[in-house]
């Protein structure tokens, strides 16, 4: 009985020789073999590096006629894609300046084979995509992308987005080479997976700084851009979505030249139709546009984002993407009155609150929604959002929360009249504070707004008070 | 002898008298020394008074013009002061309501947002609009023309003269859409095995691309197509055609990219 292992190596050292045949189509047919071979587990994968094949692969690519070459490059493909090492593997016996030779064919099949594996070594860390830099494969990879072919064009774009995601060193080389003006060229194609791959490039490269963020914006990609967000196919939306992001987040002056074009809207209707992972690239970029400054958050709260907001964070499950939904919303209401009015208004606050204590939340979801429900509360006047806070929160919450109080009821006769009214003066009465504490303090300062018969009247055990008064009262 | 006893007794008498006379006369003259001294301490502390006196006078309106020149000074300055806190105030005012925190500038540009959101939400309906709209339109084409190639595959299925066809049957009130089909398709011989939708030999109808489908009625129309790839030559026996070729783009990409031109 033979086991895999033992298997596998007898059909590796079967496959070996056939490499070396004299008929060429046998040549080809075992290098199809040995790819699809490694491409379906990387155990078989690590095995055709063992076995030495790949130096043999990689000598006989510069000699062999175009379908050879095809095949050979899917056998670096197929054991480049499982992990970072065997990728090494493939680059340590001189795969890349071989794959780089075969950019420079003519025939686009070969060329399509070459930049797929390219591709997939490069996806895996900065260094392997180093490598494929330095074997000067940028400048042939730009040129693939003028190609006519459509999947060539996707591929070229898939490759240079894995290249472009590591460092900014790294996009800049890619930027160097102006591949920005020609993916910009490509956003107007009608391939949907071409679409796909160009929106990734341009994300992965504007992600790493301000200056890549300008050039990919000069590029005057905006307002075409705008059109994909309506595309039929949702991942040229995502990805849409996160370019936007990922240019949003780097200055308010960047911010301001998309708003402009009225993305706002567009993010929000994106957001308003897909579920689940691909909403959060737009929240994340309202997020991002509300930090910058208060006119911006003023924006986003103009376009009706925040009840957006609140749609997702009752319609999704997942924790991260509460966390984020949660993250934005504080960053939308952390300004001022205004802001905060907004986001209570919403009825955000007793959710946040819900979040913040359900045992259930992960911790950074319970740490988001306690720092967002602090820089709100800090600036909310809004006495109707306030009050039904007082109820469930836990001590360090309720301390802004009176604290908010104390400011706003000293100033405002109908607010205190609607606390009394609505029983927060009562719940007020009932907190215990250490005295000398600041809580202590505005719980003072609210018990000075009211009549002192009014504050006595909402005092626990008033109702016992009074009866022991009637108790000693003696009739004159 | 008498005579001095008398001598001796006056001038002891007078002796006596001699101590007093002297006493009085001492104080007679101390007293009236004291006088002039008096009188000329008196004199002299007059004097010195009248000295001091301009003296000090003089000092003091020295200093007076003094404080006065300082009071008057004080004075102008506030005035200046005070009038410049003024022109200051109106400057800060003026400067941060214009450019530091200008309202009205806040709020026309968010109302520019908001106008800026609309108009693109609605940009973007229409183009999904269209979009589908083509879609439909090239899914309708498309399902025309499989029925035409059908037709001319099930040529022989018409019916004739003698004889009703499959789709023809006598107890329909009409007959079959097919027969109506197999009724209007030429048939052509097949030529190699083109696969469907490269070639288009004649009589299959063209997508019109170009112009909505309001009637895609008889299915012969000759209009201008639109080839994906290279034009194809009809067959040598037929007659010639023309054959336009246009570019891979299709409309809608054309009119949004108009739109975004004539929206900025």
């Amino acid at each position: 009985m033979m086991s895999q292992r033992q298997i596998i190596q007898g059909v590796m050292s079967m496959l070996r020789p056939l490499l070396l045949d004299v008929v060429p189509n046998i040549q080809q047919t075992a290098a199809l073999a040995l790819g699809r071979l490694a491409d379906h587990s990387d155990d078989l994968a690590e095995a055709v590096v063992k076995e030495d094949i790949l130096p043999q692969l990689v000598q006989s690519l510069a000699s062999q006629n175009r379908f050879y070459k095809k095949a050979a490059a899917f056998v670096l493909r197929a054991v480049a894609k499982h992990s970072p090492e065997l990728a090494q593997a493939v680059v340590a016996c001189g795969g890349v300046d071989a794959l780089v030779l075969c950019l420079e064919e003519f025939d686009p099949g070969v060329k399509e084979a070459a930049t797929w594996a390219l591709g997939y070594i490069a996806r895996h860390n900065a260094m392997l995509s180093q490598s494929v830099v330095d074997a000067g494969a940028v400048p042939l990879l730009v040129l693939c992308l003028l190609e006519p072919e459509i999947a060539l064009k996707r591929i070229a774009a898939s490759t240079l987005s894995d290249i472009c995601k590591h460092t900014p060193e790294l996009a800049q080389t890619v930027v160097d080479t102006g591949a920005i003006a020609h993916l910009a060229q490509m956003i107007l194609n009608p391939d949907a997976k071409l679409k796909r791959q160009v929106f990734s490039a341009l994300s992965q490269i504007s992600k790493h700084s301000v200056n890549l963020a300008e050039m990919v914006i000069e590029a005057e990609i905006f307002p075409a851009a705008l059109t994909s967000l309506r595309d039929q196919d949702e991942y040229v939306r995502k990805n849409v979505a996160t370019l936007m992001r990922e240019v949003v987040k780097h200055s308010p002056e960047l911010s301001q030249v998309i708003i402009n074009y009225g993305a706002l809207s567009g993010v929000i209707d994106y957001v308003n139709d897909c579920r689940g992972n691909l909403r959060l690239p737009g929240i994340m970029m309202l997020g991002y546009l509300a930090a910058h400054s208060e006119n911006l958050a003023m924006a986003v709260i103009i376009s009706k984002g925040v009840p957006q907001l609140a749609l997702c964070l009752s319609e999704e499950s997942e924790h991260h993407i509460k966390a984020a939904t949660v993250w934005s919303i504080g960053q939308i209401g952390q300004h001022t009155p205004e802001h905060a009015k907004a986001v209570a208004t919403a009825h955000l606050l007793p959710k946040l609150l819900e979040l913040y204590m359900d045992a259930s939340s992960s911790e950074d979801l319970q740490a988001k929604s306690k720092k967002a429900l602090k820089s709100i509360l800090q600036k909310c006047t809004y006495v109707p959002g306030l009050e039904p806070l007082l109820y469930d929160a836990p001590s360090n919450i309720l301390k802004h929360v009176v604290c908010q109080f104390s400011k706003v009821l000293p100033h405002d006769s109908k607010a205190r009249r609607l606390f009394v009214t609505s029983g927060g003066l009562k719940k007020v009465q009932e907190i215990e504070a250490e005295p000398g504490s600041a809580l202590q303090e505005h719980i003072n300062a609210i018990n000075n707004c009211f009549p002192e018969e009014l504050v006595r009247y909402y005092t626990p055990g008033y109702s016992e008070a009074l009866l022991e008064r009637l108790d000693n009262y003696q009739l004159a | 002898m008498f005579c001095l006893l008398r001598v001796l007794s006056q001038r002891r008498l007078l002796e006596d008298t001699r101590q007093r006379e002297n006493q009085v006369a001492t104080r007679i003259q101390s007293w009236f020394r004291a006088c002039k001294v008096r009188a000329y301490l008196s004199h002299l502390h007059k004097k010195a008074i009248i000295i001091q006196k301009t003296w000090r006078g003089f000092t003091a309106r020295a200093r007076v013009r003094q404080m006065v020149k300082a009071a008057y000074f004080i004075m102008k300055m506030n005035f200046y002061e005070e009038m410049a806190v003024r022109i200051q105030r109106r400057w800060r005012g003026f400067f941060q309501r214009k450019y530091i925190h200008n309202f009205y500038a806040r709020k026309s540009y968010l109302q520019g947002v908001a106008a800026k959101n609309d108009l693109l939400r609605r940009e973007l309906d229409e183009l999904k609009k269209l979009q589908r709209r083509e879609r439909d339109c090239l899914a309708m084409v498309k399902e025309q023309e499989a029925k035409v190639y059908q037709a001319q595959r099930l040529h022989h299925l018409i019916s004739t003269k003698q004889c009703p066809g499959v789709f023809n049957s006598p107890f329909r009130q009409a007959p079959h859409e097919m027969e109506l089909l197999l009724r209007q398709v030429k048939y052509q011989v097949p030529t190699r095995l083109a696969p469907r939708g490269r070639a288009r030999p004649q009589g299959i109808p063209s997508p019109t691309a170009l112009s909505f489908p309001g009637n895609l009625g008889s299915p012969w129309t000759k209009t201008s197509r639109t080839c994906c790839s290279r034009p194809v030559l009809s067959p040598i026996t037929t007659k010639k055609q023309q054959v336009m070729t246009v570019k891979v783009w299709t409309m809608t990409d054309r009119w949004s990219v108009n739109v975004l031109i004539r929206f900025f």
